[in-house]
């Protein structure tokens, strides 16, 4: 066992940050997250770490351009709006292939929208967000467990794939408490060598130039090519999920995030009451998992998608059934959580739609 | 090919015996043709910041930051480690890039779109805290990259293609005149204005950027040198007629001289 705290989700975040030897954080408060700033500012600095409140959440996101094109471990988190304001130097991080952390704490938009929990930017996260093709490797974790661990696994992908990535959580997984067990992680052993790294050139050779302009239009499209098989890399050995009671499950829920334990919540119920329905909780929204989802849907009947939006990853399960049972949307918006009896309620009618004789896919 | 190459093709190998080499391409420059148009400042900046870093033997231990503007490309000239910023983020970037290396030099090279307007927050934030870096502002009173738009630093009546009839106060407000702002903060430590149309415009500079690399080896602060500069192209002018004009309407609204030195200085 390593060591065991109770801790909100933002505080196991920002620890772990520290433990995994990220040597600066750039940030900006914005609630629900703010306490990731003020946990660094209280704790980070005698450990080693670079903590600065930068004066806006662009500034922010380009001192993690800076920092990570100086070799460093670099971490932002912010929420919602603040992500937004972030967007055009993810996609110059993205492009100068720059690897760091970025932390949504999704809250409720649009606009100002609220400070409650949120899944809206589901598409914003793993569609680029920002202008031209990119993405992010984008991690959605469910419990103040995986706030800690996908700090490690974010920063690890991130330097094996010289790519930005996402930790996208929302506002209530931010704010809740609970058990957290840090596990033992010696950040030397899973940094890689940054030759690359813009930190003073030496005699010995070239200059390093750490840029996204390609004048040329067939040096721009090389550059393209390159990312591209570079995500075609990362689909191929990254996609996460879980899967539970799925072997004879009849109707399928896929959920991500908190919404994926109310979702577990709403099948034990069911299947308490008779009915054979199944969970898949994407682990990575992208690379989304597509193959285990294909796979069930050659045996499922129906597949219920339950988001806390109006439905966006019910594109990508959609996509990843390619029409062969019918997929339903189920979303609570504006800072609603959805309960496990209306999951329950909506997984009914998504069954009772999709009887054997009934069934007619269009 | 250098200069004496060429010359060993035309001369006598006597007569090229007798030359002496009194000036040539600094190592931190690269071998690559400058894209700036005939007559412009940034060539000669470029090449006197570069002088400055060769002669303070500094190269092996100096970041540099390019901005979006005309000098995007600094970074194909300047033979350094560098990172090119999004439009007017330089200073935040290399705020990261001294926080974390705090015993290199940094400094950010800008023109005055990038700098005085949508870098505007940026530029303030990061000289009210003090970082210990050098910021050059390259000072043209126009964008030239984009095509000659109106600068936040264009004078009151000057004619851009987005101020056809000369800029006005009613549409456009006054010219922003950023390095006095930014000398009353105090977080910076050493703010001046230098140019290059001269030779000895050339050597003021040179003597400035000196200073500035002095002090932020000793950890003084932000230090921020605008180059009061020319855009022939942008302004219509023969290389000639723009340093000209330059000394005639961009030196009354922004004077060449110290704004502001150490304490211990003054």
């Amino acid at each position: 066992m390593g060591e065991v705290r109770l801790m909100k989700g933002n505080e196991a975040l920002a620890e772990a940050g520290i433990r995994a030897g990220c040597k600066a954080y750039f940030g900006y408060p914005i609630t629900p997250q703010s306490e990731v700033l003020e946990y660094l500012t209280a704790h980070a600095r005698e450990r080693g770490m670079i903590v600065l409140q930068a004066e806006s959440e662009v500034a922010a996101i380009n001192m993690i351009y800076g920092g990570a094109g100086a070799g460093a471990r670099v971490m932002t988190s912010s929420s919602s709006p603040g992500i937004s304001l972030m967007q055009e130097g993810l996609s110059y991080i993205a492009a100068a292939e720059l690897p760091c952390l970025v932390v949504n704490v999704n809250r409720g938009g649009p606009g100002l929208g609220t400070i409650q929990p949120s899944q809206g930017d589901y598409f914003q996260a793993t569609k680029g967000g920002g202008h031209g093709d990119y993405h992010l490797i984008v991690l959605a974790p469910c419990s103040v467990q995986e706030m800690a661990d996908f700090v490690f696994d974010g920063f690890d992908l991130a330097d094996r794939y010289r790519n930005p990535a996402m930790i996208l959580a929302d506002g209530a997984l931010g704010q809740m408490m609970e058990k957290v067990e840090f596990r033992a992680y010696e950040p030397s052993e899973h940094t890689p060598p940054k030759p690359w790294a813009t930190t003073g050139k030496p005699r010995t050779r070239e200059r390093n130039v750490i840029t996204s302009l390609h004048i040329e239009p067939e040096r721009m499209e090389e550059i393209n090519l390159h990312l591209q098989k570079k995500y075609r890399t990362i689909e191929e050995r990254e996609v996460r999920y879980e899967e539970f009671s799925t072997e004879d499950a009849e109707v399928l829920v896929v959920a991500y995030g908190l919404v994926a334990r109310i979702a577990q919540k709403a099948v034990e119920l069911a299947r308490a009451d008779g009915v054979r329905a199944g969970l898949l909780r994407p682990i990575t929204l992208w690379p989304f998992p597509v193959r285990p989802l294909r796979a069930l849907a050659e045996r499922v009947r129906g597949f219920l998608v339950v988001e806390m939006n109006a439905g966006q990853m019910v594109e990508d399960v959609r996509l990843s059934v390619e029409g062969k049972v019918p997929v339903a949307s189920y979303g609570r918006m504006g800072g609603i959580i959805p309960s496990p009896d209306e999951v329950l309620e909506h997984l009914r009618s998504t069954i009772e739609k999709n009887q054997p004789t009934s069934v007619e896919v269009s | 090919m250098t200069g004496l190459e060429v010359l060993e093709n035309v001369l006598t190998p006597e007569e090229h015996e007798r030359l002496e080499c009194v000036y040539e391409r600094p190592d931190t420059l690269t071998d690559t043709r400058f894209h700036y148009c005939p007559g412009c400042g940034h060539s000669v900046a470029h090449r006197v910041i570069m002088e400055v870093v060769e002669e303070l033997g500094i190269q092996e231990s100096i970041i540099g930051v390019a901005p979006v503007g005309c000098s995007v490309f600094a970074y194909q000239y300047m033979n350094i480690d560098m990172q090119e910023a999004a439009h007017g983020r330089a200073t935040a970037v290399a705020t990261a890039v001294k926080r974390i290396l705090p015993d290199r030099y940094v400094f950010t090279y800008q023109g005055d779109g990038d700098l005085a307007a949508i870098g505007t927050a940026e530029t303030i934030h990061t000289c009210n805290r003090g970082e210990n870096l050098l910021i050059v502002f390259v000072n043209n009173a126009i964008y030239g990259m984009t095509g000659g738009q109106m600068a936040p630093t264009t004078l009151l009546g000057m004619k851009t293609s987005t101020s056809p009839a000369g800029r006005t106060v009613e549409t456009a407000g006054f010219p922003l005149k950023i390095a006095d702002m930014v000398a009353l903060l105090p977080g910076t430590c050493y703010v001046t204005r230098q140019s290059v149309h001269t030779p000895n415009a050339v050597r003021q500079l040179r003597k400035a950027l000196v200073k500035s690399f002095q002090y932020q080896q000793e950890g003084k602060g932000t230090c921020f040198v605008e180059i009061v500069s020319n855009c022939p192209s942008g302004w219509k002018m023969t290389p000639l007629e723009a340093n000209e004009w330059l000394v005639k309407n961009m030196f009354p609204l922004y004077p060449p001289g110290d704004i502001k030195v150490p304490e211990e200085k003054r």
